[in-house]
């Protein structure tokens, strides 16, 4: 009798913990029918509050409007590349799923790929300010396979260059400056090496360690400079990836010509995971650099509200636009990217979610993110809002830039082609290799990310 | 549980004279027997056997984080794509260094001499040496990563010693990266064999080493002839606990270098790291990580070899 009671309790004992511990994981997802989690990323650099502040302030507002709801905002805290795989890793389960994430334009092609998100049209085809948007930034949504649209973006931004109009006076430039080619930028640079000692002539965003950063803000705004411009990293028509073309060769090139030359930060600065931060709040402020390839929320950092304050910047900073190699085309480049909300294909509350999406991008709410964040609108009546133009002195000049700017390819296979790209910018700026040697690595590592057959052969 | 079953067993026995009790089928009772192991054997099944299971099944797919809609199963190609990388051959040989280099020969050996001469010391001397030693390794990983790249970073405080010194200064995370995270590395994990050590120096034999005293042998032929031998078995476990521990060593590095500059501290553990993460190709990383087991177990297989020849 005993030994058996004592068998039948211990199976007991096993089966609760076992049945415990599996129900344990089944639950805690945390949405319920009032409920929805937000999932959004929150910077490394502390000081940098803008989104938090802002996300919490339309959760006050929605939660009064609509009574009884309950929006949880989840901020993921890390670096970019270190964002996208978390959230990923959440989306993969509808235990984690959140019902509302914020993602790069960049990344969602690559979710939807993977049967992450889920497509808005029905949402947005009853949804009158969608025709507010602009074309280019609602084209970027659109998944090529299905043409579904699986994100409302709610900022673009542009890039360009930077210039401290202090050093380059010094250095005897003319201002305004707009270098006319790839040469002028160079020649600049050379000057202020020759004439202004003790500051770093230029800056090009390099390595692995930057990420995105560095292939779009560094490579891609060179490599769309070249002749092959908007096909010379995928060729959209034939739906190839570009490989061992003389354009890439080209934008290398420049890259160790600024790296080996001394004219751009010292090697081990430009390849810290830092440097970004570095660039912004000290290089710059600091006014230890002259021209600087970056981006259109660079004010970001100086306003009042910044990591850095810096109001000097509005006399101190001059803006151009990123020249083409030989002043081909139109003569100048940009690359364009943003962010976007998506609501994930294991999202429990989708009507609740798309309800407090449509709350964050009324003409008002856009308008007040886009201010803060300094970045573009992707509505354009808040592009065309004077208070929106007058809110930064460089609004009118990036917005200006729209017109003549590139998106990265649509393709779930950029990631990697991102990666190989930083990986080559990283072995020539170390100098381990040479141009042809780091590019025929990239062609090596672009073929076994996208197969063979994907890939053809650049001309120009 | 066990002990439960047994006095019931044997009361009724002593009790029973009449009524012969028909003893349990031998299996029967061997399973019964063994029934109370039920709950750690589940609990190892479901967090131990289970992910590596998951892992194995992993590395022969196609698993991506994003990117891919499904999995599917690719038979070897994972690595044969892996011994085909320049980049993977590359983390091979640095892991090797990595290993060889900071635990094989630096902390074993500086452990075995702090050891030894801490036996010699006196007390104050002996208290404050283990202190800072031991204190490094306390440190949680990702701490400590840190504290060597600010003494090693170019405007850390290795290069204001140097300079101080008027010696020429380094750019020791740049030029020479893989020596930087190996003296991390020693430095970081000094304190485990020394106190491996030092447990083992404390049980040879007085008589044994003063007998080779007597016997007119120097210092140093006492340690290398007496005192070595006697504790070789010590020797050969913590040579093969700090080789498995280095093997894996992730945080260290990626704090201070990220695996770079370029991949010239791109270990095993970084390299799945981000082919896994960075890339999104989970089933690669997962290959490269079935790959550092297979070293890990191939470096205990001769280290358990060598101290099986001891014992025969």
């Amino acid at each position: 009798m005993r030994t058996r009671f004592t068998v039948a309790t211990g199976i007991a004992v096993i089966t609760t913990v076992l049945a415990a511990t599996v129900s344990g994981c089944g639950s805690g997802s945390g949405s319920s029918g009032k409920t929805i989690k937000v999932v959004y990323q929150k910077q490394l650099n502390s000081s940098n509050t803008v989104q938090p502040d802002f996300l919490a302030a339309q959760v006050k507002e929605f939660e009064k409007a609509n009574p009884g709801t309950t929006v949880k905002l989840v901020p993921v805290t890390a670096s970019e590349n270190d964002y996208y795989t978390k959230i990923q890793l959440m989306m993969r389960s509808p235990v984690t799923a959140p019902d509302l994430v914020y993602e790069d334009t960049a990344t969602i092609n690559s979710d939807v790929a993977s049967g992450y998100l889920k497509p808005l049209d029905s949402y947005l085809s009853t949804w009158k300010d969608w025709s507010r948007y602009a074309t280019a930034s609602k084209a970027a949504m659109k998944y090529a396979k299905d043409g579904k649209t699986y994100g409302v973006p709610d900022n673009t931004d542009t890039r360009g260059i930077w210039y401290n109009k202090t050093l380059l006076k010094q250095a005897g430039i003319a201002l305004p400056w707009q270098p006319k080619t790839w040469a002028d930028v160079l020649a600049a640079a050379n000057a202020i090496k020759a004439k202004v000692p003790g500051v770093t002539p230029l800056n090009v965003y390099t390595g692995t360690a930057g990420g995105e950063q560095s292939s779009m803000q560094g490579f891609e705004m060179l490599l769309y400079g070249t002749a092959a411009g908007g096909d010379s990293l995928y060729n959209a028509a034939q739906q190839k990836w570009v490989v061992g073309s003389p354009g890439f060769k080209d934008a290398l090139n420049f890259l160790h010509t600024v790296y080996s030359q001394g004219l751009g930060p010292k090697v081990q600065t430009a390849l810290g995971v830092n440097i970004g931060a570095q660039v912004g709040t000290e290089m710059i402020p600091q006014g230890k650099l002259a021209i600087d390839l970056d981006g259109s929320w660079m004010p970001n950092n100086w306003i009042r509200t910044g990591p850095k304050p810096w109001p000097q910047w509005e006399t101190t900073m001059g803006e151009a636009a990123m020249p083409t190699q030989n002043g081909q085309d139109k003569g100048k480049v940009s690359m364009s990217g943003g962010w976007a909300w998506s609501i994930p294909a294991k999202a429990k509350n989708t009507d609740l979610a798309w309800k407090f999406l449509q709350s964050l991008e009324t003409e008002t709410a856009s308008a007040q993110w886009n201010n803060v964040n300094a970045t573009i609108p992707t509505r354009q009546d808040v592009a065309a809002d004077p208070t929106y133009l007058k809110a930064l002195p460089t609004n009118q000049f990036f917005s200006g830039l729209v017109a003549d700017t590139y998106y990265r390819p649509g393709v779930p296979a950029y990631t990697q082609v991102s990666s190989a790209i930083q990986k080559a910018m990283e072995s020539v700026t170390t100098g381990q290799a040479s141009v042809d040697k780091a590019a025929s690595t990239f062609d090596n590592d672009v073929k076994s990310a996208v197969g063979a057959d994907n890939t053809m052969q650049g001309t120009q | 549980m066990t002990s439960s079953v047994a006095p019931a067993a044997g009361r009724r026995g002593a009790g029973g004279g009449k009524a012969e009790r028909t003893p349990l089928p031998a299996s029967l009772a061997a399973l019964l027997r063994g029934l109370p192991l039920l709950p750690a054997v589940v609990l190892l099944a479901v967090f131990l056997a289970g992910p590596i299971g998951y892992c194995i099944y992993y590395a022969f797919t196609d698993m991506q984080l994003t990117g891919a809609s499904g999995t599917h199963f690719t038979g070897l190609h994972n690595f044969t794509r892996a011994f085909g990388d320049s980049d993977f051959t590359n983390a091979v040989e640095l892991t090797l260094l990595f290993v060889v280099g900071s635990a094989v020969i630096g902390q074993n050996t500086l452990g075995l001499a702090l050891a030894v001469l801490m036996e010699k010391a006196s007390k104050p001397v002996r208290s404050l040496t283990s202190t800072v030693v031991i204190s490094a390794w306390v440190l949680p990983e990702v701490v400590a990563g840190y504290l060597m790249y600010a003494f090693f970073y170019q405007e850390g405080s290795l290069n204001a010693i140097l300079h101080f010194l008027h010696l020429p200064q380094q750019n020791w995370l740049y030029t020479l990266p893989i020596l930087a995270v190996c003296l991390a590395n020693v430095w970081r994990g000094t304190a485990f064999s020394m106190l491996v050590f030092s447990a083992a120096l404390s049980d040879v034999p007085r008589e044994l080493v003063e007998a080779a005293e007597v016997d007119g042998a120097n210092a140093w032929q006492r340690l290398w002839r007496v005192t070595l031998p006697v504790i070789r078995r010590s020797i050969l476990t913590n040579l093969m606990l700090i080789t498995l521990q280095t093997l894996s060593v992730f945080g260290l590095i990626y704090t201070m270098t990220r695996g770079g500059p370029g991949n010239k501290t791109e270990t095993l553990p970084i390299f799945m790291y981000q082919q896994a993460f960075q890339n999104s190709l989970i089933g690669y990383g997962t290959a490269i990580a079935l790959v550092l087991l297979v070293v890990g177990a191939l470096f205990s297989v001769v280290y358990i070899r060598l101290l099986k020849v001891e014992d025969a």
